[in-house]
């Protein structure tokens, strides 16, 4: 399905079945993007790189 | 049965593979993202916190991104009684460089060379010992962040007076490696329990061949001269679903690091249909629970 990016309004393609906490980013601008609603889906930026994230 | 819970606060591909073979599977589960966990001490009121009283959860897979989250949450679902992979004591060991090494090192899997030095003084002398070029690592943090290769000593110093400088005491402890000279590729064999889900060749053009760092994917076959020691090292580490990252050295494979929360996007798009990691990481936490 496609969102609209709330950092540019640019189109933002989210995989079906869309997930809660799925992370997207924006192709326009790059933002990085977290479903935080899925009824109706709802987008926001993702929170910042934490220094102890990682594989 | 009670489900199965799912401990993120990001869903990736990763996630998304995982939920569709718990679906695929019929296993009930719940994704519980870490950050809105919490959980009383001392068996207070029901429902105080998502682990609750009492294993609600028939076992968890912890697939949190924040290493400090990740501990924890395995720390409180293990007292909880609820089986959980990874366990928190494999959690601390792989998220930390040094320990990871002292564990390979006592179950005498083959390794790079490495060096240890409890102050970034000393890690020049080390440095020089171990002889150049040498890659400074941090002892914590992955996607290799921080991680520096150094050709001479002066370089070795500009790095460690930069280490020095920084806030946090862990950053002072230095941990030291030889640069292998490799092919321009690590291989990533990918374990789950007992099983070898399988390897890939990661391909990148720098030194580090990190997936975050855009490294590319092949398969890589499985022989017993690669899934010997990838084994020895999960087993070392205290097993679980491991990603164990190796380098092909004169002698042989050499493991680098095993890494607890792996990511496989590049692995499942090496293999496509040939293999399901997320297939392979639910039935191993079935098996688990
Ligand atoms: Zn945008």
């Amino acid at each position: 399905m496609t969102q609209t990016c709330p950092e540019c309004e640019g189109p933002v393609q989210l995989a079906e079945p869309v997930r809660l906490s799925e992370v997207a980013q924006c192709a326009d601008c790059s933002s990085e993007l977290e479903v935080v609603g899925l009824d109706p889906v709802t987008l926001a930026l993702a929170p910042e790189i934490e220094e102890d994230w990682g594989e | 049965m009670r489900p199965v819970a799912v401990l993120a606060s990001r869903v990736r591909y990763e996630e998304k593979r995982i939920f569709a073979a718990l679906e695929r599977r019929g296993v009930p589960y719940a994704h519980v993202d870490t950050r809105r966990f919490s959980s009383e001490l001392g068996g207070g009121a029901p429902g105080g916190g998502a682990a609750g009283a009492g294993p609600r959860y028939a076992a968890a897979l912890n697939r949190e991104i924040s290493h400090s989250r990740a501990l924890y949450a395995s720390m409180i679902l293990e007292a909880r009684g609820v089986p959980t992979v990874n366990r928190s004591d494999v959690i601390a060991v792989c998220g930390d460089k040094l320990r990871t090494s002292l564990e390979l090192e006592r179950a005498g899997v083959p390794s790079p060379r490495t060096a240890v030095a409890l102050t970034p003084d000393e890690g020049a002398e080390a440095a020089e010992r171990l002889g150049f070029p040498v890659v400074i690592k941090p002892l914590t943090g992955s996607w290799g962040r921080l991680a520096a290769a150094v050709r001479d000593r002066e370089a070795a110093q500009a790095v460690l007076e930069h280490r020095a400088a920084l806030p946090s005491p862990l950053q002072h402890i230095v941990y030291l490696q030889e640069l292998v000279d490799k092919p321009g590729r690590d291989i990533r064999v990918i374990v789950a329990g007992e099983t070898v889900v399988g390897a890939t060749y990661r391909y990148a053009d720098g030194w580090r061949t990190n997936a975050a760092r855009g490294a590319r994917s092949e398969p890589c076959p499985l022989t017993s001269a690669l899934v010997e020691p990838a084994m020895r090292a999960a087993r070392a580490v205290g097993g679980g679903i491991l990603g164990v990252d190796l380098i092909e050295g004169p002698g042989g494979p050499l493991v680098l690091e095993v890494n607890h929360n792996v990511e496989f996007r590049g692995f499942q798009d090496a293999h496509g249909e040939a293999v399901d990691v997320a297939d392979a990481i639910v039935a191993h936490v079935l098996e688990a629970a």
